[in-house]
């Protein structure tokens, strides 16, 4: 059995939507699968599926060798799942919903309380673990979300969207956490809208869309589709747009300047990082322009999409805005 | 936190079935009554409302109401305890909602546990629930006046049988709870079914003078056959023969016993299958 999560042909509409378009996936065991895409791409529906709580239309999907479809209840036995909004109850404390959880894993009553206590301590809740979980932030309640998975500890985990919503310093906090995971040799399907989180976290990457698989690989080969950094740079003037795209064009790594003329804002994907920046300062400078602001950063999921899917992750989305991006943030041009 | 990994208490394939299902349920239902515990506010307006109800009754429509050989209260007390705790089931509906919509639900059916469990759970426990607002609402008829006239055994009888009505009540509560996007939902609905329900019947009034249509209804709900039950077992019937009723109502314990039987029969089977198909939506 060299896959411990195994999907074939996954199809599951609602309705007109086609949530699931013929899914495969495969993790083989101890591996970590980042399922990467935009709202809507079908994430979740994979999930719910793989954790028996939806019926595909069709397709088959085996977890640890069972099949999800068939033998439900066995695989609940061997998974854990920590979904997207976190599925804790508010009113026990975070004690108490880790020993109910264990409970009803059918731990008994003294495993599950002294587990309860050992996740809470790990998950740096001990202090809170007293408290109704009402009173938890955001980032707590994920934590405690996902030790009420690793309950059982369970040979398989889904994660769905661990840190979506939360600020950057939950979300680091979390990656730690599952890096740590990991290393205890689990399976992991961890879906995920940030092309960072999957780099930092997955062994292997599936990039799906309309419920379709688009494409697939390691951060790095992914990357290595959409090309490295790029330079992106606003004109004060829309009169230097011309002139600017040309320059850029020249310093650009295939793929040409891309160019926003309402925001005046060019965008060249590049290699060799500061060193092209600077070079392409000196050469707009030389050219009498004035630049109004510029960074140098690394590809977004849009970029990912953009190049894969030839549309955006989010098609009513306005063009990249680096600074509201959650992926984009801006790498100092100085550094 | 340490860099160890989860090592592994792994579950144990424990008795299945029917003892882990009981399990299941009373660790479902323990959760249910902590909520109480922590939100005290939920068991003080569902006690304060039955109380303010007997109140207005017994004062408002006991002065222009008097029921042939009893006291309008006593005649009230019995159809206030029908009410309340078929209102009670409200909570069954209300609480599943709430589980589905905070995702709660998604995490249980993602456990190794009984299907059945989280409504076993629920319901128990707001039997509890009912037990507790029952005493509290005894308590208060009996300062307004109500009386217990038969056997302590009676007595019995009539409590059980008002909470084994509620009990299967709830899963009809159960079902709607599971079908609608919210609790509000539930709430509205609740009030819908359960007030004509509660209103068309004997519960406040005598039924013998309602238009014929309604009487009609009110002769064969099984809210006045409970509320009958419940006059007849706690000896609130007073002197007046029963009037010519339908055979519902001169055998209201075994009519009421034939719908609890009936209700469990339909609504629990429907129940499991929607907690099971819910999360699917």
């Amino acid at each position: 059995m060299a896959d411990v999560i195994r999907a074939e042909g996954l199809v599951k509409s609602y309705g007109d939507l086609r949530a699931l378009d013929g899914l495969d996936l495969a993790v083989p065991e101890g591996a970590i699968l980042g399922l990467l895409g935009p709202n809507g791409a079908g994430k979740t529906t994979a999930v719910r599926i793989l954790t028996t709580l939806l019926e595909p239309d069709s397709g088959s999907a085996f977890v640890a060798g069972v099949d999800v479809r068939k033998d439900p209840a066995k695989v609940r036995a061997l998974i854990g799942l920590s979904g997207q909004y976190a599925a804790v109850d508010e009113y026990l404390t975070g004690y108490e919903n880790l020993d109910m959880i264990g409970r009803l894993y059918g731990l008994g009553g003294a495993r599950s309380k002294a587990r309860a206590r050992e996740l809470l301590e790990r998950f740096r809740l001990a202090d809170a673990g007293d408290r109704p979980a009402k009173t938890y932030s955001g980032g707590m309640r994920r934590r405690l979300d996902l030790a009420g998975a690793l309950v059982a500890a369970p040979p398989v985990l889904f994660l769905d969207e661990p840190t979506t919503g939360l600020d950057p310093r939950s979300r680091t906090d979390m990656w730690e956490v599952i890096v740590e995971l990991v290393q205890g040799g689990s399976t992991l399907l961890l879906t995920t809208q940030y092309l960072e989180e999957a780099d930092r976290l997955a062994d292997n990457i599936v990039v799906i869309d309309h419920g379709r698989s688009i494409a697939e690989g390691t951060a790095d080969e992914l990357k290595a589709q959409v090309g490295g950094e790029r330079v992106e740079v606003v004109v004060g003037d829309t009169a230097d747009v011309p002139t600017a795209r040309e320059i850029l064009g020249q310093l650009a790594d295939g793929g040409g300047c891309e160019v926003e003329q309402h925001t005046r804002r060019l965008t060249a994907p590049v290699r060799g990082g500061a060193a092209v920046l600077m070079e392409a300062l000196r050469r707009l400078d030389a050219a009498e322009i004035v630049v109004q602001d510029v960074a140098l950063r690394r590809p977004t999921l849009d970029d990912v999409f953009l190049i894969l899917t030839g549309h955006r992750t989010m098609d009513e989305a306005p063009p990249t805005e680096p600074n509201k991006d959650p992926e984009g943030e801006l790498v100092e041009a100085a550094k | 936190m340490t860099a160890q990994a989860v090592e592994a208490p792994r579950t144990d394939v424990r008795a299945p079935g029917l003892v882990k299902a009981l399990a299941d349920g009373a660790v479902v239902a323990k959760r249910n009554l902590i909520k109480i515990k922590r939100v005290p506010d939920l068991l003080v307006f569902s006690t304060i409302q039955p109380i303010i109800f007997i109140l207005l009754f017994a004062y408002v429509f006991g002065s222009a109401i008097h029921p042939k050989g009893i006291s309008y209260r006593e005649f009230l007390i019995p159809g206030i305890f029908t009410q309340t705790v078929i209102f009670g089931a409200t909570i069954t509906g209300a609480g599943l909602a709430e589980d589905m919509q905070k995702g709660i639900i998604d995490r249980f059916r993602s456990l190794p546990m009984s299907s059945s469990a989280v409504l076993v759970g629920r319901t128990t426990s707001d039997v509890l629930n009912n037990i507790l607002v029952i005493a509290i609402m005894s308590g208060t008829g009996l300062i307004v006046g109500w009386r217990v006239r038969s056997s302590v055994g009676e007595a019995i009888g009539g409590f059980l049988l008002l909470l084994a009505f509620a009990y299967a009540f709830s899963w009809i509560m159960a079902v709607v709870g599971l079908m609608v996007p919210s609790p509000e939902v539930v709430n509205n609905a609740a009030f819908m079914i359960i007030f004509p329900l509660t209103f068309i019947a004997n519960t406040f009034v005598p039924s013998n003078n309602l238009p014929t249509v309604l009487k009609a209804f009110a002769d064969w709900n099984p809210i006045s056959s409970l509320t009958q039950a419940s006059r007849q077992l706690f000896g609130n019937t007073g002197t007046a023969p029963l009037p010519d009723g339908p055979w519902s109502l001169h055998h209201p314990v075994i009519y009421t016993l034939i719908w609890i039987v009936g209700l469990l029969g339909v609504f629990i089977p429907l129940a499991v299958r929607q907690y099971k198909r819910a999360a699917s939506r």
